[in-house]
């Protein structure tokens, strides 16, 4: 019963946007939302199920009489030129298409309620993981005040199981203008509003990484504000969480290359924006870099993490990501190679 | 009728300076709704070119060929330009030609206030757009708006957005708002007070009794838009803090004005476009209207409910289950009044004799269209399915879908209904059937083929986009489309300028219709009817055809 019931709603999905069924549809994004691997997103799908096979229904009743209306009722060559019988109304039919509507509205609207409630009025388990994101222009600060690990652009968050449910509840809030969170894989999107704190939660029951990205407007490179979430097993979560705890790496007696670079990021504006724990760099404008180089990409998703990508961004942020709010930092040839060799050895 | 005919003719030979000093002048709502479409249909067209250059840049990721910078001017741009500067005015320009005609008066209520509104209106639009020239420092002026047409706080304060780009936006919209008031005042009014005798309200055509009520939105939505503009400006000027959120303001209270004002926005566009369908589907079915108090009924109640909807522009805000839930239930209610408008219609094309004249294809791409438009509007009610799409592309296809597939498909209708009654001429009926076929084509594979990105996880206002993601072909198609949709546009306005020379002659009543409007000449006269007219019934028309069997019968 129920495996026709999905077929049915697939062939609803295929007629309504011509080719996508859910299957496919995932098999070709990273990002659709209907291939959910979250409690949130999939109690979604569900409800879209519904939602859209009503829809469809009424979408096929009502074209279907207007399509046989056309064609029965055009103006034909052998037409007497007489106007047909002229109808004012009819108060039944019309009551009829008032209820009936009415009772269809009723079901959507109970249904749609039951889903808000039990993703937004369920109670916060102890065993939940908590993570402070705080949206910047145009990046992503996540902060564990559980665990006192700060990081940026890649959230790293434990996978949950049924058993032992882990979700991760996300404290959201912005340093400058407003930005939306949105991994569809895991739930629908949050807003990131200063001066305000809202809250989510995500229960990735899949080890991987899902990908969303900012979803509300907020300046010039909104486009390149990405978002990558990697739920890691249990274990490799704590592994994880214990190597960001450790201090950077600040001893670079043994790699005189580093240590060089090292000293350049200290005697430049770097540090006005960015921190390192354990060195006098403790900006917080731009995003922490004490374990930078265990992070896979550069500027919030933008661009892959390595030395030749590095080098071009620290020398011109915007040829990379224009519009990023990182100033050009004009060094020379030398001290950019050793200021690379430097980041790239804080693990 | 022969003296007439003579002094429109000889007006003719006048000198083209005191041709155009007429037209700045003038105060006859006939001149004035042609200016206001006339201007409407050029930024029509400059909204058009920005959205085919939006479109090209996304056709493929990674694409350079805009910048960032640019491409956010650009959607900003477009959409301001669509909705204040040619939706508004080109509905405004209808209903002041056609308001005082169907209701067989004589003008305006006020013809002055009317000039003002079109010359504060149009003010507005060229100060928009001289934005671009100003230039960054020239004149102090900044380069276009970059912020959204929603131009969400605190995106606009001065910390973000420094130079003068964002009091052009707010500043011009200003100005078209008071123009937008100072209309809906004179439409109200006019209806109101100057119907002919015996057109009681009861027996208003539908059109007028849609423009009375997109006025009264016009009227509550217009005020908090203003409102917030100047509270914007207090903030950027005089150090306020209603939205600066640096000094503490509130980025929500933006959202509200601006949705309380935006929510009803969509209804004042859309039920104009309602109101052309009522006119054209039964001249062309033959048939009255089926169910006019139910149609009158369900406008007036779409217009009260639309006022009550408009956070479901925020569900992603984090209003928390009470407010979603009551935001979702108003939603969903008011697609009942809309459903029973588009059952009426299909009564009314139900054992009729239906005829495939232009301005009726048009209403049939209108039906089809607006039926997906609100069914995509209930999945969008759902909230938590609206968690997911808000702000993806599926809800750029859901409003174009109503701006597009419904607005302007009834407004073509509309220019190829009442166009023989403005020239005296009719449109290209061959020219028109390809336009309306390219359209469907176009509009169909640009917005049909556009909610399969916002599923698969785009979000709106993006520049460029990763080619993993796997939107690129569907961004392809929908490039495409938008492209027909323009051939389909210069059809269009070849067929405007062309069929003014070449047109076939028209006469008076060329559809064989039932309203005022086809009971003076084509053009109208200035005054537009000789002796003032009296009804008795809502098709005065159809009561002098059929003398046999008049409509006050059944009434
Ligand atoms: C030579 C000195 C600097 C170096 C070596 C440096 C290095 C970096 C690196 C590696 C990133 C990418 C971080 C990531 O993706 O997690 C980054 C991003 C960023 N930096 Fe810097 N930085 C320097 C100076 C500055 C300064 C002076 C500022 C502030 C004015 C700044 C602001 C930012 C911002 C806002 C971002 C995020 C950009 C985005 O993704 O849009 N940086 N920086
Ligand atoms: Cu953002």
């Amino acid at each position: 019963m129920k495996c026709i019931v999905n077929l049915v709603l697939n062939l609803a999905l295929w007629l309504t946007w011509g080719a996508l069924p859910a299957g496919t549809a995932a098999a070709q994004s990273p990002t659709s939302i209907f291939s959910p691997a979250g409690t949130p997103a999939r109690s979604t799908v569900q409800l879209s199920m519904l939602v859209l096979s009503v829809t469809f229904a009424i979408f096929v009743t009502v074209a279907g009489l207007l399509v046989y209306a056309l064609v029965r009722y055009r103006r034909r060559p052998t037409d007497d030129g007489h106007e047909p019988p002229q109808i004012y109304g009819s108060n039944q039919i019309e009551l009829s298409w008032t209820v009936i509507p009415v009772l269809i509205v009723t079901t959507l609207f109970l249904a749609t309620t039951r889903v808000i409630l039990s993703t937004e009025a369920v109670p916060k388990p102890a065993s939940a993981m908590n993570v402070t994101v705080i949206g910047h222009q145009f990046w992503w600060e996540y902060r564990y005040p559980g665990l006192g690990v700060v990081t940026a652009n890649e959230l790293h968050v434990p996978v949950s199981s049924p058993k032992t449910p882990t979700p991760t509840y996300l404290t959201m809030s912005s340093a400058d203008v407003a930005h939306s969170f949105w991994v569809p894989r895991l739930a629908g999107k949050m807003d990131v509003i200063p001066n305000r704190v809202n809250v989510m939660w995500i229960d990735p029951q899949q080890a991987g990484i899902y990908l969303g990205q900012c979803a509300q407007y907020c300046g010039t490179q909104h486009a390149k504000m990405l978002l990558r979430v990697y739920a890691d097993s249990p274990s490799d979560f704590a592994a994880w969480a214990k190597h960001q705890l450790e201090p950077g790496r600040t001893d670079f007696s043994d790699d005189p290359v580093a240590a060089e670079g090292q000293k350049v990021f200290m005697h430049n504006a770097c540090i006005n924006c960015h921190a390192v724990t354990g060195t006098p760099a403790t900006g917080r404008y731009g995003p922490d870099l004490t374990h930078f180089a265990s992070r896979d990409t550069l500027a919030s998703g933008a661009i892959e993490n390595n030395p030749e990508n590095l080098r071009k961004w620290i020398n011109d942020p915007n040829s990379m990501k224009p519009g990023s709010l990182m100033p050009a930092m004009h060094l020379n040839d030398h001290d950019l190679g050793v200021v690379t060799t430097y980041l790239s050895r804080l693990k | 009728m022969q003296a007439i005919d003579e002094t429109t003719a000889s007006q003719d030979r006048r000198a083209p300076v005191s041709i155009i000093y007429e037209w700045l002048t003038t105060v006859d709502h006939k001149k004035i709704g042609l200016m206001y479409i006339a201007f409407a249909l050029f930024f029509l067209l400059v909204g058009g070119v920005e959205a085919l250059l939006i479109r090209i840049q996304l056709m493929v990721p990674n694409n350079h060929f805009l910048s960032p910078q640019v491409f956010n001017r650009l959607f900003t741009m477009h959409g301001t330009t669509m909705v204040f500067f040619a939706g508004m005015p080109i509905l405004f320009g209808f209903g002041n030609y056609l308001v005082p005609l169907m209701i067989g008066a004589r003008d305006m209520a006020f013809p002055k206030l009317n000039a003002f509104s079109f010359w504060i209106s149009a003010f507005g639009g060229i100060l928009l757009y001289f934005s671009y020239f100003g230039g960054s420092g020239l004149y102090a002026a900044g380069t276009a708006p970059d912020v959204g047409w929603f131009a969400y706080a605190p995106l606009t304060s001065k910390v973000f957005s420094p130079g003068h780009s964002t009091d052009y936006w707010s500043l011009s919209l200003f100005l078209s708002g008071i123009g937008s008031i100072g209309t809906a005042l004179n439409i109200v009014t006019t209806i109101l007070c100057m119907r002919c005798k015996g057109m009681t309200m009861t027996r208003l055509p539908l059109l007028p009794w849609l423009y009375l009520v997109t006025s009264g939105l016009v009227f509550v939505a217009v005020g908090p838009l203003s409102a917030a503009q100047i509270m914007l400006t207090l903030d950027r000027y005089l150090g306020a803090h209603f939205f600066d959120t640096q000094a503490g303001g509130s980025a929500v209270l933006w959202m509200h004005f601006f949705w309380i004002f935006g929510h009803p926005e969509v209804y004042i566009l859309v039920l104009p476009a309602f109101a052309f369908a009522n006119e054209i589907i039964p001249v062309f079915s033959r048939k009255a209207m089926f169910g006019y108090p139910a149609m009158v009924a369900a406008s007036v109640a779409i217009g009260f409910v639309s006022l009550s909807v408009w956070a479901h522009h925020m569900f992603t805000v984090g209003m928390g289950p009470a407010g979603n839930t009551f935001f979702v239930f108003a939603t969903m209610v008011i697609s009942v009044p809309t459903g029973i408008k588009i059952f009426n219609w299909l009564a009314t094309i139900w054992g009729g004799k239906i005829s495939f004249a232009v301005p009726m294809l048009f209403c049939i791409g209108f039906l089809f269209q607006f039926l997906v438009a609100g069914l995509t509007g209930i999945m969008l009610s759902a909230a938590p399915f609206n968690w997911q799409l808000n702000n993806s592309y599926f809800v750029v296809a859901h409003f174009h879908y109503v701006l597009v597939g419904a607005i302007l498909f009834a407004l073509f209708g509309a220019f190829y209904y009442w166009y023989p009654k403005v020239t005296g001429k009719l449109m290209n009926e061959t020219l028109g059937k390809w336009h309306f076929w390219l359209m469907v084509v176009g509009f169909h594979l640009t917005f049909d083929f556009m909610h399969i990105p916002g599923i698969l996880g785009m979000p709106r206002r993006i520049y460029t986009y990763e080619a993993n993601r796997g939107w690129q072909g569907w961004n392809m198609i929908v490039g495409v489309g938008g492209v027909i949709q323009a051939v389909a546009i210069l059809c269009f306005v070849y067929n405007l300028i062309s069929s003014y020379r070449h047109g076939e002659d028209a006469g008076t009543d060329p559809w064989d219709a039932w309203t005022l409007e086809w009971a003076t000449q084509s053009p109208p006269p200035s005054y537009n009817f000789a002796i003032e007219p009296t009804v008795a019934s809502r098709r005065p028309l159809w009561d002098l055809k059929h003398p046999e069997d008049p409509d006050s019968d059944y009434e």
